[in-house]
């Protein structure tokens, strides 16, 4: 089951187990939430704003008003870029709680072009102060992340992807996934950027940390993980979205920090994930090529 | 505050008193003013409100989405009790929880942060919505004016609040004929194509106004188009 999967089984057990959820969507899932029973079993929750993603989260704020839990879904770039002074002016300016879920990442709709491709979400949601953005690498976290979500009153953004790492890491904050040496360099990798970081970096001696929560993010965690003085940040979105994070939490400790992540520039290809991910340098092999040029000892 | 401890209120006629208190937002003088009468009807005439108890569950909304020019806003806010009138005299200073558009974490009463056009009906209709999945009483309403209606989001908020059938949601638009493009057919028929409801009266004349807000069918939106006077 992938994520968007788990996220249709786990919101539609949510719609079931709390009155307060509500689930507000732009077309998009629109025939998952039927195929679920949840449209059936909750018409009054489950509300099809059809093609208006600014309706959309206005819509899901004035829910919350209301004194309702919504979950407001679409394609990333529908959900996030397109309806963005509404997520500022609607929820943020408010003061209103609300969960934000996506589906596309930043190229899973590798097909389908610019317009369905959203790599600068996470940097976009990142100038709201007050968002907690979850990057799942396994479909096992998106259930936790959500249920955590709804049980909570304030501003959450899940980020789906069709990319996933081999298994869940469920544990809050920053975890050592394979520890080096003293001096090892370390490599912190988010969301499903773990497995192709794992893999290109098999046979050498680095400390893998994963995390899957970009906001706020975990900064004494880190500090008290880092080992040497290099560090390598992968990111399935925008490079560099959260270096300044990842620089303010190593501050006591002189470091050179290398950030890999989707490129700035478009990227005019079609094809596939896999090839996206490749052309950004985010496969096990362009991993393993940028490491290379930057860790002495490898080269 | 009188001497038993009460907030002081005030009369229609003390409006414009109170008024001149807010200095340094001059240009949306106009704005203001238009919307006054519709203002003073809805908090003297129609919402079911407690200023003694700002956030009572059962109170109606009042959205003020045309935030620019809250002075006649927060001058009916301080007539009725809400506010002290004296904290009219900081109106957009640092310390002052009047800005020149309005602070629902900072004013009581006030129940969205507007200033940035278009934001107020959408939320609306998510609020009415969910009001009325718990079998509220309350009603919501939400004020517009005819520029801020050039903001497509309003569209959107009209094409669903129709589809869904939210009586409880009334949208009045104040028409000073200030948007730049005019309105072919007048501003109702946008909202009765999309299946609401509608009367037109004169933004002035305060029994026109409680009769156009109140005279509605059950379960249908409605919209009221007061006109004012052109700038």
């Amino acid at each position: 089951m992938n994520m968007r999967e788990r996220f249709i089984d786990v919101t539609t057990a949510l719609l079931d187990e709390n009155e307060r959820v509500a689930l507000i969507l732009a077309d998009i899932s629109n025939a998952n939430f039927r195929d679920s029973g949840a449209r059936e079993r909750h018409p009054d929750r489950v509300v099809n704003m059809g093609i208006r993603e600014q309706q959309m989260i206005g819509f899901a704020a004035g829910m919350a008003a209301a004194g309702f839990r919504p979950i407001a879904h679409s394609y990333t770039p529908f959900l996030i870029e397109r309806p963005f002074e509404q997520i500022k002016i609607d929820f943020s300016h408010q003061d209103l709680g609300g969960i934000l879920v996506s589906i596309g990442a930043s190229y899973d709709a590798s097909a389908s072009g610019r317009t369905h491709q959203s790599p600068g979400d996470v940097a976009l949601m990142s100038t709201l102060p007050d968002w907690q953005i979850g990057v799942p690498g396994h479909a096992d976290e998106v259930e936790s992340m959500l249920r955590d979500a709804v049980a909570g009153t304030g501003r959450h953004y899940i980020r789906l992807s069709d990319e996933t790492n081999e298994s869940a890491i469920t544990t809050p904050g920053i975890s050592v996934v394979r520890s080096g040496s003293p001096g090892s360099p370390t490599i912190l990798a988010v969301g499903p950027t773990l497995a192709p970081a794992l893999e290109a970096t098999s046979d050498i001696d680095v400390t893998v940390l994963y995390t899957n929560q970009a906001r706020p993010f975990a900064r004494k965690g880190l500090a008290a993980m880092v080992g040497g003085q290099e560090m390598v940040l992968i990111e399935p979105y925008l490079a560099g979205t959260l270096a300044a994070e990842v620089s303010a939490a190593v501050i006591a400790t002189p470091h050179r920090l290398l950030s890999l992540g989707v490129g700035h520039d478009e990227f005019r290809k079609y094809g596939t994930g896999q090839e996206h991910r490749a052309g950004h340098g985010l496969d096990a092999a362009g991993i393993r090529r940028s490491l290379e040029s930057f860790i002495e000892v490898l080269a | 505050m009188n001497t038993s401890g009460q907030i002081e209120t005030y009369g229609y006629h003390d409006l414009s008193a109170l008024m001149t208190r807010m200095t340094g937002d001059e240009k949306h003088s106009f704005s203001a003013t238009s919307t006054l009468d519709v203002l003073w009807v809805l908090y003297d005439r129609v919402l079911q409100v407690d200023p003694a108890d700002p956030d009572w569950a059962d109170r109606d909304r009042f959205i003020l989405s045309k935030g620019h020019g809250p002075m006649a806003y927060y001058a009916v806010l301080a007539a009725k009790g809400f506010i002290t009138a004296d904290v009219l005299d900081g109106f957009g200073q640092h310390d002052s929880i009047l800005g020149q558009h309005p602070d629902r974490t900072l004013v009581p009463g006030v129940e969205i942060s507007s200033g940035s056009l278009g934001h107020g009906l959408p939320i609306a209709t998510g609020l009415a919505h969910g009001l009325r999945i718990k079998e509220s009483g309350s009603r919501v309403f939400c004020l517009l004016g005819d520029a801020e209606f050039d903001e497509g989001s309003n569209n959107e908020a009209i094409e669903i609040a129709g589809r869904l059938g939210l009586g409880n949601l009334t949208a009045i638009v104040i028409d000073n004929q200030s948007t730049s493009h005019g309105w072919p057919g007048g501003i109702a028929s946008r909202f009765e194509v999309e299946g609401w409801t509608s009367a037109s009266v004169d933004g002035r004349d305060h029994e026109e106004i409680e009769m156009g807000l109140l005279d509605r069918k059950p379960g249908i939106p409605h919209a009221l188009v007061a006109k004012v006077e052109s700038k």
